[in-house]
């Protein structure tokens, strides 16, 4: 149920949710899309709580409507719990003010979204530029990093597209882009490969593994199990609350799909 | 050819510019009407003053107030009257004296007839007093009031109607019933809308009162002081010396009044105030309404563009970005709108507009314009902010 203790003389996580409740509408009509386990005896909901370690790689799955992207979206700072507590590197972030969540978002988080999200009418570069204008980046250093990771997406020769000149696959890949041009600590991605065939999928998870190695945190959500079999961690929601957590690799270790093509 | 690119030019201008044009447009009527509205309201009040500086502002006219009471029937003015102030010699102030008789008569040369609007009797002190100069001929003279001489000086309307493009100077009238040589014409001074100063004929009072109005009272007397700051002081020794030879002790009932053109020229000037105030109130009502435009398409820009908005704050755009982002657009149509505006008010103003030439006044210029950008800033800041403060969540699941 709780996380594993990451290993002892390990930095603690960077993800600690405490009873975090969400629901939506009032008296009879509440949905609680985050509710955790029941109180013995069917009572109140106690909230879910989840510690994830720093570098770790987690899938979270479960049926459609189950909270994942509720869930998902408090991680991120783009929502506010109902009730309970969300601690990012061991900051409070209930205490944060505007200025401050903005500067979370920009620097810690690269946040990939379930639909894409890009913005309309804007070139691909110009796009995966924004979090870096947002972060005070000068123009050239900018262009520079932008048509990295551009090109780590593989779309280095589309920049100049907009988003209605891009096929599906390739604007979710501007999204992964895009989040990941900050070099963030966390990348938080919603679906990132739910649009896409096997092939663009294996490319983004193997972008996806090579962050992780690299360090970074990553939390995805995922209906297929090929997708899953990537993380290091397994989370199943069930009508808002964990019903599984199944750890498949070590925190410290690669991530085991890399492993796995490593060792073949 | 130039037609075809044109069109292809206004095809162009297709969707959101079309909006942002016609946004611009409100202000611009706004802040054009401004200017152009207080240039008139400003222009006319010009106009006012201007004409009644032609008639002499250190000038005073007594005229007669009707009976106070039954039991003290009010004594009219008279030429004794005018006597006693002329020749008074406790009063410097006052420069000449002219008693003034008028009444209508009408005149006649060959076979045209005409009425003209006043026929005045009075001494040649008059012509300076009102300012009148003459173009053509001379004044009447002390002598030809002595004498009660059959002579006249035409006003430059009444010249006009009786001789045309004849030279009248020299020639007879015959004003009622009886003949008058016309010695001279005025310079025309122009009409303030109300009476005409220029359709006038001026004869020796004993004349006109020997004709027409018969010796008793006079209508008023002109009083000339020495300069427009002796104004004050020469209406005070008119007022005084009158009490004196009317016999009346307390200045509260006195049977006359004095009035002085400058007087007259503030009871002009606040009507023109008003006016002004007036229109300004309208065309500041216009620059509402253009502001209501502004704050109208940013709430249609920012409503549509919410999802963009989340997306931007998810990336980790502050606050004040967004806020800047949305306030630049606004200011920017209302700055546009407001440069063009500001052409178009003084455009505008260079045509005459029911028949007062504009005079546009700088201040409007500028508050127009600051007040127009003004509330660019403060109509665009509502929509604005409200994108601004949005969770990115509620922003992303905009519809
Ligand atoms: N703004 C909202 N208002 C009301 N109910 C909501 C709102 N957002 C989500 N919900 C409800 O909360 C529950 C969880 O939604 P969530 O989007 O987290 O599901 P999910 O697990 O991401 O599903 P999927 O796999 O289809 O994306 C659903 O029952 C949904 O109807
Ligand atoms: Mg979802």
């Amino acid at each position: 149920m709780t996380a594993q203790k990451p290993p002892a003389g390990a930095r603690p996580p960077v993800i600690q949710i405490r009873q975090v409740i969400k629901s939506y509408g009032h008296g009879d009509a509440v949905v609680h899309a985050l509710r955790g386990p029941s109180a013995p005896g069917g009572g109140e909901p106690l909230g879910v709580s989840l510690d994830i370690a720093e570098g770790d790689y987690v899938a979270v799955m479960g049926s459609s409507g189950s909270g994942k992207s509720t869930l998902m979206n408090i991680l991120g700072c783009l929502d506010v719990p109902t009730s309970g507590r969300y601690l990012l590197d061991g900051i409070d972030v209930g205490h944060l003010d505007e200025g401050q969540l903005s500067l979370v978002r920009n620097r810690k988080i690269g946040f990939v979204f379930q639909s894409f999200n890009l913005v309309p009418r804007t070139t691909a570069l110009a796009q995966v530029e924004l979090p870096l204008a947002y972060a005070g980046v000068r123009a050239a250093e900018r262009r520079r990093r932008a048509l990295a990771a551009l090109s780590l997406v593989g779309l280095a020769e589309r920049a100049g597209h907009k988003p209605n000149q891009l096929s599906g696959g390739q604007q979710q890949r501007v999204a992964v882009a895009r989040a990941l041009v900050t070099a963030p600590a966390m990348l938080l991605a919603d679906e990132p490969t739910g649009n896409l065939d096997s092939h663009s999928t294996e490319e983004v998870l193997s972008i996806i593994d090579g962050l992780n190695a690299a360090g970074r945190t990553v939390v995805l959500i995922t209906h297929e199990d090929e997708v899953a079999r990537h993380a290091k961690r397994v989370i199943r929601l069930m009508d808002g609350a964990i019903v599984s957590d199944v750890r498949q690799a070590e925190v410290d270790g690669p991530p085991p799909a890399l492993g796995v093509e490593v060792g073949v | 050819m130039l037609w075809q690119m044109l069109r292809f030019a206004l095809g162009g201008l297709a969707a959101n510019k079309v909006r942002s044009a016609l946004t611009m447009l409100g202000v611009l009527i706004g802040v054009a009407s401004v200017i152009l509205l207080l240039a008139v309201g400003n222009g006319s009040s010009v106009a006012v003053k201007d004409s009644i500086t032609a008639l002499g502002t250190n000038s005073l006219t007594v005229s007669s107030t009707s009976a106070r009471g039954a039991a003290t029937a009010a004594k009219k003015l008279t030429v004794e009257d005018a006597k006693a102030l002329a020749t008074a010699t406790d009063a410097p102030a006052i420069k000449s004296v002219a008693p003034v008789v008028t009444t209508t008569a009408t005149a006649l040369y060959g076979n045209i007839s005409y009425q003209p609007g006043s026929v005045v009797g009075t001494y040649p002190a008059y012509f300076e007093t009102a300012n009148q100069k003459v173009a053509r001929g001379d004044y009447f003279s002390n002598d030809d009031v002595l004498n009660s001489r059959k002579v006249a000086v035409l006003g430059s309307a009444t010249a006009k109607q009786l001789f045309d493009t004849e030279d009248p100077v020299g020639k007879k009238i015959v004003l009622g019933s009886t003949p008058f040589t016309v010695v001279g014409v005025l310079q025309a001074k122009g009409s303030t809308g109300f009476n005409d100063p220029d359709d006038v004929v001026i004869a020796p009072l004993p004349t006109v009162q020997n004709a027409f109005t018969g010796f008793g009272s006079v209508n008023q007397i002109l009083v000339q002081a020495g300069s427009a700051e002796q104004t004050t002081e020469a209406q005070n020794d008119v007022s005084r010396i009158l009490l004196g030879t009317h016999a009346i002790a307390d200045p509260a009932k006195a049977d006359f009044r004095i009035s002085s053109q400058s007087s007259l020229l503030t009871a002009r000037e606040s009507t023109t105030r008003t006016f002004t105030v007036l229109l300004g109130a309208v065309a500041a009502i216009s620059l509402l309404v253009g502001g209501i435009g502004i704050t109208n398409i940013m709430l249609v820009t920012v409503t549509e563009r919410t999802k963009e908005i989340g997306i931007r704050k998810a990336l980790g755009a502050p606050r004040a970005v967004v806020l800047g982002q949305f306030l630049m657009e606004s200011t920017l149509l209302s700055v546009l709108g407001a440069g063009l505006g500001v052409l178009a008010g003084l455009i505008g103003s260079h045509f005459s507009i029911v028949g007062i030439k504009p005079v546009v006044i700088p201040e409007s210029v500028l508050g127009a314009f600051g007040i127009a950008v003004a509330i660019g800033l403060f109509f665009g800041s509502y929509p604005a902010n409200r994108a601004a403060r949005l969770r990115p969540i509620d922003a992303l699941r905009h519809e």
